[in-house]
């Protein structure tokens, strides 16, 4: 009884105690060892069934990636840019600056619904471009005499010119909101909202369940049903890991504020676009900044307040 | 007192050195103010180009009869046949200067170079003016946090016909630059509806 001899000391509780008790015979080291072979060469086979490689099977979630195997992990996937577009790319992963919060302003007194913002988004930030189409900007002609009311809006019009008379124009994309119901719904922390306000998506963590589609009451976000159809010629080699890489098939997407420009102190390509100069961009903790100079002079809505998201996107009239 | 002496001391070197110390600091201080954050750098973008082959103006109008009467033009055909900015009201020689074409005029009379007309456009449209300072009306491009380009109130309204209608990119020496045009913007496709899709 070599048990009994040794002093009883109290030891450190262990999460398995509990596990233990259920476990239908005592704890057999070479059993153990043999469950995790066996368990290890499942999981081998199954990955190589489906194109995963082992690294990113095994690797942790991007909050917790040390800064070397963040670095790993870009490498990996610029690698697989190239292989899958011959094309060499440069992913970074630009954390939010000290200070910022984001936030955008629309002037829907100005806009003409010309889809400008649309298509420079596209090409941007990498979007599928035919089967499917995403669109991470979705313009909704409106008509003035019923003011902003989904219930009264058309987002397929096609006339040959813009504005149309007695109509305006409502472009809706992700509102970055403060009480995100996307973020509450992501059953695998996939999706989280980053001290600058952005609310990103992480495409290796997301699972493709689409709770996050269902919640978001905007309708930002949008499934890639096949393999993004981007042509190489026109990818945007200017990539951001939480945004604008390319995505593989079978996850979710949506605005990130342009992320891999903003975190470099440029405006978004929605902005910049823009032929009216309708769209603001700034950080709302900056008094001087543009989007406070509109929050302090214009008037000021968010879109479905009663929902209580908070969006950092402000819609408003200048005149 | 033997004892309290090198306490004393102590305590008058300690006040004598913070005396000079709080002095040094406020002369810095008062030498050296707080430096402000630096402002952001604003760019004017170019103007739009002129018509074709009428600039300078005093080309021709050095030789010419200067004729500061309101009339119908028997020249300029292009400017007044689209003239509609408060037309009932105005006319050439409210903004352009009779003495010297070159240069545009305020209503005080002063010369304004036609690369700040915006201090023309501002006399009267003041609420856009003090926007348009602020990035709130127009547009601008750039660093959100740095380095910006600014448009001018040309770069989007002709001035002889203001009301906004569309824009282009045009060349000026070289670099692009937006130019407003008379016809409305032709919308990019719409989306594909998800039926077509699924074809």
């Amino acid at each position: 009884m070599s048990d009994s001899s040794e002093p009883l000391t109290p030891r450190e509780p262990d999460p398995r105690d509990g596990l233990e008790a259920v476990a239908d015979g005592p704890a057999d080291p070479a059993r153990r060892a043999f469950m995790r072979t066996a368990a290890a060469g499942a999981a081998v086979a199954a990955l190589a069934s489906c194109n995963i490689e082992m690294e990113d099977f095994l690797r942790k979630h991007f909050k917790q990636l040390t800064p070397d195997e963040l670095k790993a992990v870009l490498a990996r996937l610029e690698r697989k840019n190239l292989e899958r577009f011959g094309k060499k790319t440069t992913i970074k992963a630009t954390p939010a600056m000290e200070g910022v919060e984001f936030g955008y302003g629309l002037d829907l007194s100005r806009c003409i619904g010309c889809r400008r913002c649309v298509y420079a988004c596209v090409k941007e930030n990498n979007q599928s471009r035919e089967r499917p189409q995403i669109h991470w900007i979705r313009v909704l002609q409106m008509d003035k005499e019923h003011g902003v009311d989904l219930a009264n809006s058309e987002i397929y019009y096609d006339p040959e010119t813009v504005p149309q008379p007695g109509k305006f124009y409502f472009p809706v994309q992700c509102q970055q909101c403060r009480n995100p119901p996307c973020v509450k719904t992501c059953p695998t922390g996939a999706t989280w909202k980053e001290k600058d306000g952005i609310v990103v998506v992480d495409y290796d963590w997301c699972i493709g369940c689409r709770c996050c589609m269902s919640a978001c009451p905007y309708g930002a976000r949008h499934f890639n049903w096949a393999l993004p159809n981007v042509p190489a010629d026109e990818l945007n080699p200017d990539q951001h890991y939480l945004g604008n890489r390319p995505r593989p098939k079978g996850v979710v997407e949506k605005c990130t504020f342009c992320i891999q420009r903003v975190r470099e102190g440029r405006y978004t390509a929605c902005v910049e676009v823009c032929p009216v100069g309708a769209r603001k961009f700034g950080n709302l903790l900056d008094p001087e900044s543009e989007i406070r100079k509109v929050m302090e002079t214009k008037r000021v809505f968010i879109f479905k307040e009663e929902l209580a998201t908070h969006p950092q996107f402000y819609y408003f009239y200048a005149t | 007192m033997s004892i309290c002496s090198p306490v004393l001391a102590r305590v008058a070197v300690l006040v004598v050195a913070l005396t000079t110390w709080t002095a040094h600091a406020e002369s810095h201080s008062s030498l050296d103010p707080k430096p402000k954050a630096p402002e952001p750098a604003l760019v004017q973008a170019k103007a739009p180009p002129f018509s074709d082959g009428i600039f300078p103006c005093m080309t021709c109008h050095a030789t010419m009869e200067k004729n500061g009467t309101r009339r119908e033009l028997a020249f300029h055909d292009e400017q007044q046949s689209i003239f509609s900015h408060d037309a009932e009201h105005r006319w050439c020689l409210d903004c352009h200067d009779l003495n010297n074409r070159d240069v545009l005029r305020l209503a005080s009379g002063a010369p304004v170079p036609f690369t700040e007309s915006y201090r023309l456009c501002g006399q009267c449209h003041g609420d856009k003016f003090r926007d348009w300072r602020q990035g709130v009306h127009g547009k601008r491009i750039g660093q959100w946090n740095g380095e910006k380009t600014y448009f001018l109130c040309v770069n989007c309204h002709n001035p002889h016909s203001p009301g906004f209608r569309g824009v282009q990119t045009v060349m000026v020496d070289g670099k692009p630059t937006v130019a407003p045009t008379q016809t409305r913007i032709k919308p990019e496709p719409r989306p594909v509806r998800p039926e077509e899709m699924r074809k």
